[in-house]
């Protein structure tokens, strides 16, 4: 009911007009954006350009001020109601939602259970999977992200890279359609970012995955996107393929703001 | 005569016992209705639905700022007015667990709030359901943290049981009252509720603290 079908191609995710601030704080303008199926954009900026909340507003962590955001055709920011558009509810913003899973700087892992527990939380409680099933695809997604022999450890005692390696996973579990990416090597020791970043690459190489990433890896960000985004002050300075984008910036600010990025490594 | 005098210790020693026992069960019975009432409070307060929030609030706050004694007497000597009596023991319970309620309400809330963002955040990304968030990731982390709290304030409601002996609870100090005002011999009957109270009041906080030292790996 909800599922809205106006245009004959169908992108992954829309941003109509997309306000948000915090207070006076004005973090996105009338932002403007489309995704296509499969299509892996890397969103980067210096600090409080309102990348991470692109990501937010996408997992319904944060709401809209003004404008809409559709995911897969569906509204995500509004629903329809007799014929009109009003603000979504919860309900509304958990089905849509399900189609998009989300990995954080903190990997955010629920300590109060074992990595096994992570990962069928959802399947089971969400999905509705019976247990054994939940089971087999969390033994499966460990085993692709390496950590087979890790299903009953806690999250404490796994190392950041390994904790991260099983939030990956638990978005998985959840066959999302799109996968958000929030700065998650960050928080990882340097010798540990190498390995997620090629599991990434792995899981972006071998699936059908939308994926909206945010990064300071510039490096992982050119190989990884087929397109990325430069934001600053909330608006798209700057939405090309990254060979032009790293090569050659059309934006003096896009320029300005890679060399600071390189200047730091 | 002698100020302790062994024999009649002893004799009123299985009295005060029994009016022990009923301590221990008001204790637990209001302890019950304090940490699930505390709890739903918390969990009211934090959900945030206007009215329903603002009025828990004020009965929060109207209760922490009435002595527990008026509230005792309003429940047993005022509702029978409105058709409703209780028998001093449900009083009891009623009285000391929803006054302490609102005391382990502000514990919880501060357990809740000890929990990170991040744990909302990635149960709202899994899409759980409110009630699933709270019990399977917010809750198990959370109450960890504030048992000890909690326990202090068990074993504090232990200690106010007493008060109840002004509706005629017996309880250990009622009791020893009572035998005191038959044989006019108070030393005896008062140092051995007293001592009873310590008896368990002291390992019961010995227990709190070591619950305090060995939760840090929640």
């Amino acid at each position: 009911m909800a599922t809205s079908d106006t245009t004959t191609t169908k992108p992954m995710i829309v941003f109509d007009n997309v306000e948000k601030r915090f207070g006076a704080n004005v973090i996105l303008a009338a932002l403007n954006f489309t995704v296509e199926p499969g299509e892996h954009v890397t969103l980067i900026g210096p600090s409080g350009s309102g990348k991470t909340t692109i990501l937010r507003l996408l997992m319904t962590l944060e709401k809209v001020d003004a404008g809409t955001i559709r995911v897969g055709g569906a509204y995500l920011s509004h629903m329809e109601k007799g014929g009109r558009l009003v603000p979504a509810d919860e309900k509304h913003c958990r089905t849509v939602r399900k189609r998009i899973g989300m990995v954080f700087q903190q990997f955010n892992l629920f300590p109060n259970m074992t990595v096994r527990g992570n990962l069928i939380e959802g399947p089971t409680r969400v999905l509705g999977l019976p247990k054994d099933e939940a089971n087999a695809r969390a033994a499966e997604l460990l085993e692709l992200v390496g950590l087979k022999e890790k299903i009953d450890a806690h999250p404490t005692q796994l190392s950041g890279g390994q904790q991260q390696r099983v939030a990956i996973a638990r978005a998985l579990a959840m066959r999302p359609e799109v996968l958000l990416l929030d700065e998650v090597t960050s928080a990882l020791d340097p010798e540990l970012v190498a390995g997620v970043l090629s599991l990434l690459r792995d899981i972006g190489d071998t699936t059908d995955l939308t994926i909206l990433c945010v990064t300071h890896e510039m490096g992982f960000a050119r190989d990884f996107s087929h397109r990325v985004m430069m934001l600053d002050g909330g608006r798209v300075v700057e939405d090309a393929p990254p060979s032009q984008l790293f090569s050659e910036p059309r934006e003096q600010r896009t320029r300005d703001f890679l060399r600071a990025v390189l200047d730091r490594r | 005569m002698p100020l302790w005098d062994w024999d009649y210790a002893f004799g009123i020693l299985p009295d005060l016992l029994r009016a022990l026992v009923t301590t221990i069960e008001i204790t637990l019975l209001a302890s019950a209705v304090a940490l699930v009432l505390g709890l739903l409070i918390a969990i009211v307060r934090r959900t945030r639905i206007p009215v329903v929030d603002q009025l828990v609030w004020a009965l929060v706050e109207f209760i922490r700022s009435t002595p527990l004694l008026v509230q005792i007497f309003f429940l047993f000597f005022v509702l029978p007015h409105f058709g409703i009596t209780l028998s001093a023991l449900v009083v009891g319970v009623l009285a000391l667990g929803v006054h302490y309620a609102t005391y382990t309400s502000e514990v919880y809330r501060a357990g809740i709030e000890a929990v990170p963002p991040g744990q909302w955040e990635a149960a709202t990304a899994l899409s759980l359901p409110r009630t699933r968030t709270w019990t399977g990731v917010i809750l198990p982390q959370a109450i960890p943290r504030v048992l000890p709290a909690l326990g202090n304030y068990v074993i504090s409601m232990f200690k106010e049981v007493p008060l109840l002996l002004a509706i005629g609870v017996v309880e250990v100090v009622n009791a020893a009252r009572e035998i005191g005002s038959v044989t006019f011999r108070f030393v005896e009957p008062y140092t051995i509720a007293g001592i009873l109270f310590l008896l368990l009041s002291y390992p019961a906080s010995m227990l709190v603290r070591r619950l305090e030292r060995c939760r840090g790996d929640v």
